[in-house]
């Protein structure tokens, strides 16, 4: 009963000290962890920040360059053809072969950005031209770029498709001359200028183009941008304010599915705009990759830690439960050693209480028998039968005494202290003690010592105990069943255990016996001859010494008991083995 | 010196009643004239006043500690012999006793005749001095 209460408080106690190691390893993951990734997080977010603020002026920089240059053509393109218009007089510029010849040093100085020249008077009409088109006595009257022309010294127009339905814009520079007002315009190649822009690309996605102030292309349609959702995007970039000349960026901006990032810068004094667009995973994908491979690096060091905790806890589990287990095999030995005891404090109690009785009982018996010599009963007839009853009282009684001294024997402290002890010499020792009861009983004692047996440290008193229990056991065993009895005793050693065997060739234990064999007051010896714990008091020795008896037995042949006792015992055998009473 | 022809004076400690009754029965038919006490107190008392050749102490009396009552049974008659009954296991109390002067000890439930010869070669020995040690 006991038992089973005590391994209900044990596997509670092992549930206890799971749940205590599960808490704690939470604990120390989040301790580990919570670290682990403020610092991560805190070094993301600089490292991040910082290094898009770099990308982002980077970019910026470099949008600024492009603007400039597109500007500075604009710029030099006017100013080719204001040099034009005021170095040289009406006269010489309304003749087509000056024109012409000018043109060809246009083309020819400045990569062929230029495709015409012609002068166009007051009313639309274009008075002179050099060029491949033939638009001599053209009419520009109606057209919106002689109409803005006109209205200012400097003109740079649009992108439109005009007489000669091809891409293109002017440059225009208005002239006075006899009072009235001519242009002097030159039409600016289109691709020339486009490949300009074309020419902005950055990373794989990253391409500009150039819109006007209706949001109108100024530029190739390359990618296909108006047909996707494209007005939209350009009506929002060009709502955007834009200070003078900064570049204006836009970023996270949701289009066409992916996110993107736009620079705005404005050209031509603010009447187109340059953009730029990037997909935003372009722009930073290194930045990307450091903020992939970061978490990849939080990701296996938590995983590292979990696991280390994990395994840990396992390990510490597992060592609670063997220790458990070991105090539980302890308590189980403690109860056992602890009912030997209480058995024992009994048995002197009761052997204590009877002796006085049973002193008492003999005395009275002496007394008759004291009584009976007188004279009065010599004669009497029965007296013999009384002198026998008397005499068979007084015996019963000495048995008694014998019984009790047995038991108290079991109750009885022996030295516990371990000394160095040589089992063959306490086996010779018993062997003479004996002689002449086996010589009684017609027993031969045969004896095998394996010479240079090592000494091994245990209690001498205690051994002696089991070893004359064992002989004693032996020759009860032999008693009547065998006329040439026989005990042989062999002590040997294998190993870093010593074994020592008693055989006997007497009437040998039944099987349905064998399992009790070692328990206190089991005996098969008739009432009055045996108490029954004498193998247990030998089981209870060698079992402290960390060694095991074992028995094997055959009825009718004999039996033999094996002990084995380990050299070398780690345990402290400073211990009794019984309490002393 | 005790003369031969007078009984031989023995005071019997024991709280066992009947085994005491019984004893000096047995006693006074081998001579021996037995005065008993019941306890420690009363082995005292009887002491007092009165010369005894031997006595017979059971070493596990209830009201004391049967060493104890040697020690003082000692002081008051250094020269009489004490004879201890024990039980067994208790051997080692006898051993201490001897040490305290004891003269001998014998296990319970004892050989009547062993034990009359232990009193009477105490008693009347060498062992019992000149019975002037009072």
């Amino acid at each position: 009963m006991n038992i089973t209460d005590n391994k209900t408080t044990q596997m509670t106690g092992l549930e206890y000290y799971r749940l205590f190691i599960k808490k704690m390893v939470i604990l120390l993951v989040i301790f580990s962890l919570v670290p682990l990734l403020l610092i991560n997080t805190v070094l993301r977010h600089y490292f991040l920040s910082s290094y898009s603020d770099k990308v982002m002026e980077h970019m910026t920089e470099l949008i600024q360059k492009h603007k400039q240059n597109i500007d500075n053509f604009l710029q030099e393109r006017l100013n080719n053809i204001r040099v034009l218009a005021s170095s040289n007089s009406m006269e010489q510029l309304t003749n087509e072969d000056f024109l012409k010849k000018n043109l060809d040093i246009l083309q020819k100085e400045y990569d062929n950005a230029f495709v015409d020249l012609g002068i166009v008077d007051i009313n639309g009409i274009q008075i002179a031209y050099a060029g491949k088109y033939k638009l001599v006595s053209a009419n520009y009257k109606d057209s919106t770029w002689f109409n803005q022309a006109l209205k200012s010294k400097y003109y740079i127009s649009d992108v439109f498709l005009g007489l000669r339905g091809q891409p293109h814009f002017i440059v225009a520079v208005k002239k006075q001359w006899n009072n009235k007002d001519y242009i002097i315009r030159a039409t600016i190649d289109f691709n020339t200028f486009n490949s300009m822009v074309e020419k902005i690309r950055i990373g794989a996605t990253g391409f500009a183009f150039i819109v006007n102030k209706t949001g109108q292309l100024q530029t190739r349609n390359m990618y296909n941008l108006q047909t996707i959702n494209g007005t939209s995007v350009l009506d929002f970039l060009n709502k955007i304010d834009l200070q003078k000349e900064d570049v204006h960026a836009v970023q996270n901006l949701q289009y066409r599915g992916k996110e993107f990032i736009f620079f705005i810068v404005s050209l031509k004094e603010g009447q187109w705009r340059l953009i730029f667009q990037q997909e935003q995973g372009d722009a930073f994908s290194e930045l990307y990759k450091a903020r992939q491979m970061g978490i990849i690096i939080l990701l296996c060091g938590s995983i590292g830690v979990i696991l280390i905790y994990y395994l840990m806890s396992r390990k510490m589990i597992r060592f609670i439960e063997l220790s458990e287990q070991q105090r539980e095999k302890m308590n189980e030995q403690l109860i056992e050693s602890g009912k030997l005891a209480s058995i024992g404090e009994l048995a002197a109690g009761i052997a204590h209480e009877i002796n006085n009785p049973v002193a008492i009982m003999v005395e009275e018996a002496g007394w008759i028998q004291d009584l009976l010599k007188e004279e009065d009963f010599k004669d009497s007839e029965n007296v013999q039968e009384f002198s026998r009853s008397l005499l068979q009282i007084k015996l019963q009684g000495m048995r008694c005494k014998d019984i009790t001294f047995k038991l108290l024997s079991f109750a009885r402290k022996t030295d516990p202290r371990a000394v160095k002890t040589q089992i063959n010499d306490l086996i010779e020792e018993i062997v003479k003690l004996s002689k002449q009861r086996a010589k009684y009983s017609h027993i031969e004692i045969k004896t095998e010592f394996e010479q240079d047996l090592p000494e091994l440290m245990a209690s001498p008193s205690e051994l002696q105990q089991v070893f004359l229990n064992l002989f004693n056991n032996a020759i009860d065993a032999i008693g009547t069943a065998n006329d040439e009895g026989m005990v042989s005793i062999v002590t040997k050693r294998t190993g870093d255990t010593v074994l020592i065997s008693f055989s006997d060739n007497g009437q040998g234990i039944p099987k349905s016996n064998i399992a009790r064999i070692f328990d206190p007051f089991f005996t098969t010896k008739p009432i009055g001859k045996g108490t029954g714990i004498g193998l247990s008091i030998c089981h209870g020795i060698i079992k402290k010494l960390g060694g095991d008896i074992t028995v094997s037995s055959e009825v009718g042949i004999g039996t033999t008991f094996e002990l084995t006792i380990p050299l070398f015992l780690e345990k402290d055998t400073e211990t009794p083995l019984f309490k002393e009473l | 010196m005790t003369n031969k022809s007078e009984p031989l004076k023995l005071l019997l400690v024991d709280d066992e009643t009947g085994y005491v009754e019984i004893l000096s029965k047995r006693m006074s038919k081998r001579g021996i004239e037995v005065t008993a006490a019941y306890s420690g107190a009363e082995a005292i008392r009887a002491m007092r006043g009165r010369y005894f050749d031997a006595a017979v102490l059971d070493l596990k009396m209830e009201d004391m500690d049967g060493i104890e009552i040697l020690k003082i049974l000692r002081t008051m008659d250094s020269k009489m012999p004490v004879i201890m009954l024990t039980g067994h296991g208790s051997e080692r109390a006898a051993r201490e006793g001897i040490k305290y002067g004891a003269y001998d000890y014998l296990t319970k439930p004892c050989n009547f005749d062993e034990l009359v010869t232990k009193i009477k070669t105490a008693g009347i020995g060498d062992n019992r001095g000149d019975g002037d040690g009072k």
